[in-house]
């Protein structure tokens, strides 16, 4: 049953001088996976992704890749996996055809081998194929750093923050890509700030200060927030925020989008009574519905 | 090898496409040694200069009119001791001294042979050489008109000696100076920048995730810098040959052979730079700071090392510059061979060695060591 | 009927560069207090039309007031009467907490006593004493946003200009900001967001979506959301953009 494990991870703890980007981190992604690592910015994601792509030696624990310690065998792991690094690594005074064609020589592979992997994906891009790779868009420069990261049709693919600075349209599509690489076999690790990229992995693992707040299905994630969440909504947000801030009963009370997201000391809130003390605010317009906690009001509940 | 062929293809498409720095690498030779070479200057008009006449008889005044009669010269001081030489030169007042040994006449007639001393002021070498050529010109014209109709010869010969500068510099000099400094910056700076560039972009994360070899990303970087290098020494060669006839006594194959050993000495120093530099910026400035000062400044390019203070000249020895410029001297200049230049080359060798032991050693296979 | 303060009106503005037109006459009009979201794609001219509004841009044709002032007479004074803070650059990393205070308040020409009790006054709302006099770059993240925030509020502007504000921080530290930014507005100050991340849009009053250098769209999230029969901003814009 271990041999089912494509990715796994035990107690790594990595530290710059002070900073202790990461503690004990531990989890395992299965073959054929698409599992997410959900969290900010210095949260310790580019820096597991570097251990486990063998650019980084961990101050403790193990990780191997395949079976293949990322220490001891870190040739085999080097030549095996598909790596797409934060800030879309490509040379920007490279045209796109001619970075593919390179990472493509690098593995000692050629472009018309593979082409059915990156076909998909390539074919957006390819009517530019002749443009400088600096002079492309966002999410452009997205979709060839993943071709170039999977010309050699790797088993495993890193890919670190792959949506970030992209648009909402280039990352849907991206996020389709995933699944449809995910048929083929590829096990894949991504990394997001987004929460709500979450759901759409198999299993996500929520990670903040280089610590691992929670590892699941993205349901059974939302279905950690422990208690009954309420979204309000009243004429002016500032004043229902602070009145809820000063309200005795109240647990937890965030912005979120146009709502204010409330939850209660007790395991459900007497409505009522929290009406008439938001009315005695002299707040108006007071709206009261309970609501399914999403994955980022888990992740505030889970942060220490 | 094909994946290394690939990265050598990248590393020149690189280059052609950055435009200004090839305009930089090419253009800079050929700007350099045409500047050094006519900036100074060959023409000399009313050069002022000193007498020092132990002899005064007629023949003596005769020359010195001849002299002071030419467009070219001004005699403006006659001195007396051998002493005031040393102080005309020094204020700065004359360019020369001609001195006349003493009994001239006499001895032109009785021995048939007197002496004249020309000493110039070699700190400007070029005007120097050519003030002395213009008197011994003067001198042989004067020795022409006393032996005509005579049977027995009788020969005037000029000593040249050169004050402040006694190993002439002149363009010649400052030709295997400006290809080390060329060939410096070509190789160390561009091959440490273009490496920096890569962890900057943080494409050299894509390339050690892959099987390229460590080995393989840094010959591949280097051997487009290397042909870069090699194109710019014979350009500079060339011009040198060609522009302002300098000579080349010794063995081109030679020549060419120290200056790619150079090279590579060169090249492992930038690959030394970029494994401590993590920015494009930090490899430029350790690059110009680090190897062009010392290089221009001690390596006996524009100072002669001879006039250095002590813990000058010692440190000198470190640069691999300094014996560099001395084998591609011997061999432009003097015509020598590997027999008397082995002892450099093995010195040049050795450093080389040693720089790539270092870089090898401090290359990192990972991000951080 | 309340008369409604106008903060921001534009009309017709247009930015092109030789034949490429970047902003294509958008219209649109801000109020008082307000948080207004500025939403695009990257390329889809948002830059562009801030860059106009704040005044280091000119247009080619069409008319904007910012803070009560002409974009295109009285840039300096619109530049004296707004602040901004862009996501990749707000405050020198080299410089302490009081010193960033001190140096954005001397440009805005805030006299001696006047920065001192500012200053002492954010960092006790933001909560950093023992800070104050560490060097910006040894703060986390988050609070490196707040500080800029407040320090973009510092010569209290008319309207407060957001470049990207909150991208990478985590939720708390977001919930945190947006709650300076309902602050900001209930005292007042407008504030206008420019963002290509569509969550971000859900916190808005109004947002303007732009599309190839038009606003294609512009309403509350809400009403936006109803329109197009869907339940985020996210797929309200790809509609718009597949459109």
């Amino acid at each position: 049953m271990q041999n089912n494990w494509d990715i796994q991870v035990r107690q790594i703890s990595k530290s710059y001088q002070k900073v202790k980007a990461l503690e004990g981190i531990s989890f395992e992604v299965a073959s054929g996976e698409l599992f997410g690592l959900i969290g900010p910015d210095g949260a310790g994601k580019t820096t597991l992704f570097r251990i486990l792509t063998t650019l980084l030696l961990a101050d403790q624990g193990e990780a191997s890749v395949q079976g293949n310690d990322v220490v001891a065998h870190y040739k085999t792991i080097r030549r095996s996996v598909g790596y797409m690094p934060g800030r879309f690594s490509l040379y920007h005074d490279l045209t796109v055809e001619e970075n593919l064609r390179f990472f493509a020589t690098i593995f000692g592979t050629t472009i018309e081998e593979n082409y059915h992997l990156i076909k998909d994906i390539y074919a957006q891009i390819e009517p530019f194929k002749k443009r400088r790779a600096g002079n492309l868009s966002g999410g452009m420069k997205q979709k060839l750093a993943l071709s170039c990261a999977l010309i050699h049709k790797p088993k495993v693919l890193f890919l670190d923050e792959p949506t970030t600075g992209v648009d909402p349209v280039s990352r849907k599509e991206f996020w389709e890509m995933l699944k449809k690489l995910q048929e083929k076999g590829i096990t894949i690790l991504v990394s997001t700030p987004y929460m709500d990229e979450a759901a759409l992995c198999d299993r996500i693992a929520l990670i903040q200060g280089g610590k691992i707040l929670s590892i699941d299905t993205p349901k059974a994630i939302q279905s950690q927030f422990p208690r009954k969440l309420y979204a309000l909504s009243a004429h002016n947000r500032y004043l229902l925020l602070e009145a809820l801030k000063s309200y005795e009963n109240t647990k937890s009370a965030f912005p979120f989008g146009a709502f204010v997201h409330y939850s209660d000391q007790k395991d459900s809130a007497d409505l009522d009574v929290l009406k008439t003390y938001l009315e005695s605010k002299g707040l108006q317009d007071i709206h009261i519905v309970e609501t399914v906690p999403s994955i980022e009001d888990t992740f505030m509940e889970l942060v220490p | 090898m094909k994946a290394f062929l690939g990265f050598v293809k990248k590393e020149f498409y690189h280059i052609f496409r950055d435009r200004r720095s090839l305009i930089i690498l090419f253009g800079m030779p050929i700007v350099q040694i045409l500047l050094f070479g006519f900036a100074i200057t060959n023409e000399i008009n009313q050069v002022k200069i000193a007498i020092l006449d132990r002899s005064k008889d007629a023949t003596t005044q005769e020359i010195i009119h001849r002299i002071s009669n030419s467009p070219y010269f001004t005699v403006t001081q006659l001195i007396e001791k051998e002493s005031d030489i040393t102080a005309v030169f020094k204020k700065g007042m004359v360019k020369a001294v001609i001195q006349f040994e003493p009994h001239f006449d006499e001895k032109l007639l009785r021995e048939h042979r007197a002496s004249v001393q020309i000493v110039t002021d070699a700190t400007d070498p070029n005007t120097a050489n050519t003030i002395s050529n213009y008197i011994t010109a003067i001198l042989k014209d004067y020795q022409r008109d006393l032996n005509q109709n005579v049977t027995n010869f009788s020969t005037i010969t000029p000593q040249i000696r050169l004050a402040y500068n006694p190993e002439i510099k002149s363009v010649f000099m400052f030709v295997p100076g400006v290809m080390t400094v060329i060939l410096m910056l070509v190789s160390a700076m561009m091959t440490s920048i273009s490496l920096t560039r890569e962890k900057e972009m943080g494409t050299m994360e894509v390339l050690l995730v892959s099987p390229l070899k460590p080995y393989q990303v840094i010959v591949g970087k280097v051997i487009p810098y290397i042909l870069l290098s090699l194109i710019n020494a014979t350009v500079i060669i060339l011009l040198s040959i060609f522009v302002f006839g300098m000579p080349v006594k010794g063995s081109f194959m030679l020549l060419g052979a120290e200056s790619l050993l150079f090279i590579i000495t060169a090249l492992s120093l930038g690959i030394l730079i970029s494994t401590v530099a993590k920015t494009q910026q930090t490899a430029m400035m350790i690059s110009l700071m680090g190897l062009m000062l010392p290089v221009i400044i001690l390596s006996g390019f524009i100072f002669p090392i001879s006039s250095m203070p002590v813990i000058l000249q010692v440190l000198s020895n470190l640069l691999p510059a300094k014996w560099f410029i001395i084998i591609i001297k011997g061999i432009m200049l003097k015509g020598v061979g590997i027999g008397s230049l082995w002892k450099e080359s093995l010195i040049l060798l050795g450093m080389t060695l040693f720089f790539i032991f270092l870089s090898v050693r401090n290359y990192q296979t990972r991000l951080e060591s | 009927m309340k008369h409604i303060e106008w903060v921001i009106e534009v009309s017709g503005l247009t930015k092109t560069f030789g034949d490429f037109t970047a902003v294509d006459a958008i219209s649109f009009k801000v109020q008082k207090g307000e948080i207004f979201g500025f939403l695009g794609a990257n390329g889809a001219g948002k830059t562009t039309a801030m860059k106009m509004l704040i005044g280091i841009s000119v247009p080619t044709s069409g008319a904007a007031r910012v803070a009560g002032y002409d974009v295109f007479t009285e840039s300096e004074k619109v530049k004296k009467h707004i602040g901004y803070m862009s996501q990749r650059f707000a405050l020198y990393d080299d410089l302490t907490v009081k010193e960033n205070i001190a140096f954005f308040g001397g440009i805005y020409g805030l006299g001696k006593d006047r920065i001192q009790k500012k200053s002492k006054q954010l960092i006790e709302e933001l909560g950093m004493e023992s800070e104050a006099n560490s060097l910006v770059r040894s703060l986390p993240l988050g609070w490196k946003q707040k500080l800029a925030f407040s320090v973009a509020l510092l010569h209290d502007p008319k309207v407060v200009f957001l470049d990207e504000p909150t991208g990478g921080v985590d939720p708390i530290t977001r919930r945190q900001f947006w709650e300076m930014i309902y602050k900001a507005a209930h005292l007042g100050t407008t504030v206008f967001v420019t963002t290509h991340y569509m969550d971000e849009a859900e916190y808005c009053d109004r947002v303007s979506m732009m599309v190839n250098g038009a606003i294609e769209a512009l309403d509350a999230p809400h009403r936006l959301k109803e329109k197009f029969g869907v339940e985020s901003m996210n797929e309200v814009f790809l509609k718009l953009a597949r459109a």
